[in-house]
């Protein structure tokens, strides 16, 4: 049973809708992510749990109770702001005891459970610094500290790496977990970094212009993307427009590629033929071969040139110049010892190909989400060309 | 030119802040001191400096009537203190809550009206509370006044003049300080259980301390050296310790004792100002 449910949510700014139609359910002990780009609505949606903002139309219901127009001292549901928001004026035992002491809890009590917290949160010694005394890391610790004391039934967390940089953000999101894991209360975070997402919620949505892309666990949205935009925002991955032809092999169907032979598709989304769609391939769905394959019906096969080769230990990433124009990235895992095998280098012919499952047919995305879903920047023909050959 | 001097940080530090230090030394703190000296000399009939030294002056303060004006000027500064205070963290918390294009706008308005001359806006006052004036004849025609009632020439007058004309010298750094604050913070306190003003009380109010502090001494310490407007505002019946300068330098002519009142007022100016650094210092030290 849902613990956490978003009915039919609108939020509108001047006019402007931030949050668009959006119907939720959160489960008890989950940790929930609304995944998106900056402006797709996820942090005023969180706000609207928060109860910083009303929502236009809709309800929330929690536990069973309708809290949509409750203050947010009123409802059992505490935040990790982004910048973590401690009070500057207070020490770190005062920036913990703070909900308590505004809950007119006895002295002995504060001192037990801020006590019990600075335990847990490994903030022994700190407590008597104030919040500019102490490093990122810690800070966001007191931040989690301050809310859980309170007990909440949701713990909100905005955006809750931003601030700290890339090793300290890999760490703290064990850490996260860990805290998950021994209160075992819900927690619905949002953010903008996919692996982050991925890492460490149990479901993501993700989220796009106000409305929801897709609800699901972590692999279920990177394997099988329901939009094109949640296929691009999820990893990377390779788009092949084409129109969709007849049915073959029963639930697949042929499509037509500009400059492809033939392609298979496994057709779910059932696109009727004469539709434009875009067929997403992932990196590392695709094999890269240095001579043609042997022909199977259910393999795709189409030539090519490689243009960039970024070795990396684990992997190999190829950029191979594809018919029609296309620029194709490949991910190869070595899993096997990489001495024995003659390496593909750059310039050579090659051969790429993907089963026909490993397709995923999906509908055109919009053009003005272009910018947001664009692959990484591939380095340009033109300006390699120019640099001198080095030997 | 030995441009190795000026590498030194400290040659170049003494250089910049040298003009505005003996500036100060010569106009400020040397005729300070001469004041005090002066309190230290007999005063002449014609309204001279006498010579030799003479404790006479001190002997002089004890004028039963100098604690009831030093216990009103210090009472009376303290409230337009606090009123300016209170008026001003409201105004400054909407202020910097207001949309960037307004706040210029808004500012504006509060500071406009104090491009008139401050003379003139005083004795504007007197109008306004004249026993013939709107105010008066307003009170009266609703009956919260009798006729012949004087709003004019009481403490009540010189502190509601002074606040309206102190009220932008406290606003403007709290202003500065909450235009700096972070207003996530009160989002924080509400999300932790606080109703709206308790969390504008126990985190915007401590957040902008800064400003509030300097706001008190810029408002204390004018009023309690006011001379101008419990003099037009307040009459004889509340004056104030700047009055009783004045008068004694003006009517008395009696330079030694005025010396010595103002050696008295400065003390009075100094202590809420060294109070207020310690404790700041204390308070940062402790951070």
């Amino acid at each position: 049973m849902a613990f956490l449910e978003f009915q039919h949510i609108r939020k509108t700014f001047d006019g402007f809708p931030a949050v668009d139609d959006v119907s939720l359910e959160i489960r008890k002990g989950e940790i929930f992510s609304l995944l998106g780009p900056s402006g797709c609505g996820k942090t005023t949606l969180l706000r609207m749990c928060a109860g910083f903002e009303r929502p236009t139309e809709g309800r929330i219901i929690l536990n069973g109770k309708d809290i949509t127009d409750l203050p947010p001292n009123q409802r059992k549901v505490n935040t990790i702001f982004q910048s973590y928001a401690l009070f500057p004026h207070l020490t770190i035992f005062e920036n913990i005891a703070f909900g308590l002491r505004v809950a007119k809890r006895s002295e002995a009590e504060i001192h037990d459970e801020v006590e019990r917290m600075l335990k847990v949160m490994q903030l022994k010694g700190h407590e008597r610094k104030k919040p500019h005394q102490i490093s990122g890391g810690q800070k966001q610790r007191v931040a989690i500290a301050r809310a859980l004391v309170n007990k909440p039934e949701i713990l909100l967390l905005d955006e809750p790496l931003a601030a700290l940089d890339l090793k300290l953000r890999q760490r703290m999101l064990v850490e996260l977990d860990a805290i998950h894991d021994e209160v075992g209360i819900t927690f619905i975070m949002v953010t903008h970094d996919q692996t982050e997402a991925m890492g460490i919620s149990d479901r993501i949505a993700v989220m796009n212009r106000g409305k929801i892309q897709q609800v699901g666990r972590p692999n279920e949205i990177y394997e099988a993307p329901t939009t094109s935009f949640v296929a691009a925002f999820i990893g990377d991955t390779n788009f092949f427009v084409g129109q969709v032809g007849p049915a073959d092999h029963g639930d697949y169907c042929r499509l037509k590629i500009e400059g492809f032979d033939r392609v298979l598709c496994y057709n779910d989304k059932r696109l009727k033929p004469g539709q434009m769609a875009y067929v997403s391939v992932r990196p590392e769905k695709l094999r890269i071969h240095a001579e043609r394959p042997e022909d199977d019906p259910r393999l795709n096969l189409i030539p090519g040139k490689v243009t960039d080769v970024i070795y990396e230990g684990g992997r190999t990433d190829y950029w191979v110049d594809g018919p029609g124009g296309y620029r194709i990235s490949v991910t190869r895992a070595h899993q096997l010892f990489g001495l024995d095998e003659a390496p593909i280098e750059w310039n050579q012919a090659v051969w790429l190909s993907w089963h026909a499952d490993d397709g995923y047919m999906l509908e055109q995305y919009r053009e003005d989400d272009e910018e947001l879903l664009r692959l990484p920047a591939a380095p340009e023909a033109g300006r390699l060309a120019e640099l001198p050959d080095e030997d | 030119m030995k441009t190795e001097k000026f590498q030194s940080p400290r040659v170049l530090e003494a250089l910049l802040t040298g003009p505005g230090l003996i500036w100060l030394l010569v106009f400020f703190l040397l005729p300070t001191f001469n004041v005090l000296l002066i309190s230290f000399r007999p005063s002449t009939l014609t309204g001279g400096i006498g010579e030799g030294w003479t404790l006479e002056t001190f002997t002089q303060l004890r004028n039963p009537n100098y604690p009831l004006i030093v216990f009103r000027t210090l009472w009376v500064s303290a409230w337009i203190t606090a009123l300016c205070l209170l008026f001003s963290i409201p105004v400054a918390y909407c202020l910097a809550r207001a949309p960037a294009r307004w706040k210029t706008r808004l500012l504006l308005l509060i500071m406009v009206p104090f491009l008139t001359n401050f003379i003139i806006r005083v004795f504007a006052w007197k109008v306004i509370l004249h026993p013939e004036g709107w105010v008066a004849s307003a009170f009266i025609a609703v009956g919260w006044m009798e006729a012949g009632t004087q709003l004019l020439y009481n403490v009540h007058a010189v502190v509601l003049v002074s606040v309206y004309t102190y009220l932008p010298f406290s606003l403007l750094p709290v202003y500065a300080a909450a235009e700096k604050f972070d207003f996530t913070l009160l989002e924080a306190a509400m999300d932790l259980g606080c109703k709206r003003l308790e969390a504008f009380l126990k985190v915007f109010v401590p957040g902008i301390s800064r400003g509030v502090w300097t706001a008190t001494l810029l408002v204390l310490i004018p009023n309690l050296g006011a001379y101008v407007i419990p003099d037009i505002i307040g009459g004889h019946r509340s004056m104030m310790l700047g009055n009783i300068i004045a008068r004694r330098l003006f009517s008395d002519r009696n330079l030694p004792h005025a010396a010595a009142l103002s050696s008295l007022l400065t003390l009075l100016v100094l202590v809420p100002m060294v109070v207020v650094i310690f404790v700041r210092r204390r308070r940062e030290a402790s951070t």
